[in-house]
């Protein structure tokens, strides 16, 4: 029986990809969120899908470092963890926390310090555990600073950051981390972003590449696959040609 | 899904609910093949869910790209229509959210009038927010089909009474430009098929093809119809006789051809569906044939079948005994009006009615006139709901 943890299990594309990995069979979800009731109807829904799957749902504070720890501990001692999935953000208003440091300190927090301290802790328990498969979900948003979203991305390049040194740290062992870097995809944290029109990726294609890319143990996933020339091009635009664009 | 043929589902200047994120499974009784799930789920993923542990959907329609909630709301009919019913025969249970915040919960066996209302009530009772269905047995996902050619419609009628009792699923392609009302022919080709033991058949080919662009013009028109019929009838009279298939190809045959609809072009087409009852059927029928063979006008897509001598669950329940004609049109504007008109007149002096899952034209004296439960089903609407197809044939 396979033992995976998702962090952030309401999140959309944690749930589509906590379905392809129920659809197997034979696994045991932990699901960790903040709303109970949600978490109960992703479980209920996922024990459906696959046979022989068992779930398990935790509440906790994301932003408290002794609450993580506490939980990948818990988790742990039941059985190692195959596969981890850390999905949790929000997507700022970036003029919002421009005006008010308190609301920017707390999406730094969220999108930033609280994944990597996931990262972190459980990371550790499978290098303790000698195996494991732990993906991590950045963006695309986090490979160059932009005026538009310069907090999210900021958040997104430290988890980043972290990731790559956490992929040197384990290179030599059986460990291995994935970092995600979806591009606009179609959930609830951009619905606001389909009404003024724009073309967002199906989160169902963007899930099934997230779970084959935890699979292989591929360090880096650019999904929908444009995304990684479009950041490429825009990671190396000089800056006088950066500047003058309005994205 | 946003698939509806007509105009149930539209609500131009005002708000539309999208239920696709109320996509989650709630229970699967695997003994006794009850399934309960939200309204936004697919037919399609209950088929993926349920066939490999060997349950089916009891009744589904020409696609599974629809949600549960939608099925219901149009209580969609199938080919085995005869033998189990609508959509609506299986359904155990629903839950209605009102829009000024009360649930009702009701079933066949639980507040049944407000079951009947809602089962095929096009949505304005509430929204449909979970749903228990009872699926049906299958032992594999394959189909023994047998398909012939008939010549007239006399035949049609023939087939389908002497299918009825051995055969669960009937459908029949019809040319629709083979009729004329003095000659009595009428060509197509007639389907039936059984659930099949398992089988060691190949599986079917699963990679979706998609009609890349919108034509200019429809690719469907009197030029290329009565080619594409002539050529398509012959090819299955060749190829008639007995086979194995998978239940996707045999229920679904366009959902591996996304965004079908664009071969009309930008214009768009209409659905034609009526039903007739059974003592004017054939003379109906081929009256109805003779003014579409005159207009040149029609599509590939034509289809006939018998429904069940059952009366329907729902108060605006399209099914009713007698036999069923679904057509598509390209959309060339007014004069396609005028040969509905025709074609409505026929059906009102036959007692027969037209599908509202697919309607966006009927007069609303036709929809009185086809729909005796109306006034049963004005007290169950939810007042804070209304649509494009409800302020125009209810009037609000």
């Amino acid at each position: 029986m396979k033992h995976i943890l998702i962090v952030g299990a309401t999140s959309a594309m944690a749930e589509q990809s906590a379905r392809l990995w129920a659809a197997r069979g034979d696994v045991r979800l932990v699901l960790l969120g903040r709303d109970a009731q949600r978490l109960e109807a992703i479980a209920q829904d996922l024990r459906v899908r696959g046979q022989a799957v068992k779930t398990l749902t935790y509440v906790l504070d994301f932003e408290s470092a002794v609450a993580i720890g506490a939980l990948v501990r818990t988790v742990t001692q039941v059985a190692p963890i195959d596969i981890a999935l850390i999905a949790h953000g929000h997507l700022p208003d970036q003029p919002a926390c421009e005006g008010d440091l308190g609301l920017a300190a707390r999406e730094l927090s969220i999108n930033g310090v609280s994944p990597v301290l996931f990262a972190e802790a459980i990371a550790g328990a499978m290098q303790s555990a000698g195996r494991g498969a732990l993906a991590v979900i950045g963006s695309v948003a986090g490979d160059r600073g932009r005026k538009s979203n310069y907090v999210y991305g900021a958040a997104k390049g430290l988890v980043e950051r972290y990731v790559q040194g956490l992929q040197h740290r384990l290179a030599t062992t059986a460990v291995r981390v994935t970092l995600v870097k979806p591009g606009p995809t179609d959930t609830p944290m951009t619905a606001h972003l389909k009404l003024g029109g724009a073309k967002l990726a199906d989160v169902g294609a963007v899930a099934r590449r997230i779970v084959a890319a935890t699979d292989a143990g591929r360090p880096v996933l650019y999904t929908p696959a444009k995304w990684a020339i479009i950041m490429t091009v825009i990671r190396n635009l000089p800056r006088a040609i950066f500047h003058r664009m309005n994205i | 899904m946003g698939r509806s043929y007509g105009d149930t589902a539209l609500n131009a200047g005002g708000l539309l609910w999208a239920t696709r994120g109320l996509d989650r499974f709630i229970d699967f009784d695997i003994y006794r093949g009850r399934l309960t799930c939200e309204a936004g789920v697919l037919l399609r993923d209950i088929q993926h869910l349920c066939v490999p542990r060997g349950w089916m959907l009891a009744a589904s329609p020409g696609t599974q790209l629809i949600t549960v909630g939608g099925a219901i709301a149009n209580d969609v009919h199938g080919k085995n229509h005869h033998a189990v019913g609508a959509f609506g025969d299986h359904v155990r249970r629903l839950i209605l959210q009102r829009v000024d915040g009360t649930v009702i919960e009701c079933g066949p066996d639980l507040r049944p009038d407000w079951f009947a209302a809602t089962v095929g009530g096009i949505g304005l009772t509430g929204l449909i927010e979970q749903a228990e269905l009872q699926l049906r047995r299958v032992p594999s996902p394959w189909l023994s089909t047998e398909s012939m050619p008939y010549g007239t419609l006399d035949e049609f009628f023939d087939l389908s009474q002497r299918s009825e009792a051995d055969w669960e699923y009937i459908v029949s392609w019809i040319d629709c430009l083979s009729g004329s009302l003095n000659s009595g022919r009428a060509r197509g080709l007639f389907m039936r098929g059984n659930h099949a033991p398992l089988s060691d058949g190949p599986s079917p080919r699963t990679k979706a093809k998609r009609v890349p662009l919108i034509p200019p013009v429809s690719l469907v028109n009197p030029l290329t119809l009565r080619a594409f019929n002539a050529s398509y009838f012959h090819m299955g009279r060749w190829r008639a006789g007995y086979s194995t298939q998978h239940y996707e190809p045999f229920f679904y045959p366009l959902d591996n051809l996304r965004d079908w609809n664009r071969i009309y072009g930008a214009r768009g087409f209409h659905q034609y569906q009526c039903v007739l009852p059974p003592e004017d059927s054939a003379a109906g029928v081929q009256a109805m044939l003779a003014e579409i063979g005159r207009s040149g006008r029609g599509s590939f897509l034509a289809v006939l079948k018998t429904f069940g001598d059952r009366a329907a669950v729902g108060m605006l329940s399209f099914p009713m005994p007698g036999v069923t004609l679904a057509l598509d049109f390209a959309n060339t504007g007014p004069d396609l009006e005028r040969l509905f008109r025709r074609l409505d007149a026929i059906v009102s002096q036959a007692g027969g009615r037209l599908y509202l899952a697919k309607d966006s034209r009927m007069p609303r004296t036709l929809f009185e006139a086809g729909y005796p439960r109306l006034s049963e089903f004005h007290a169950y609407r939810d007042p804070g709901l209304s649509s494009e197809m409800s302020r125009r044939l209810m009037g609000e």
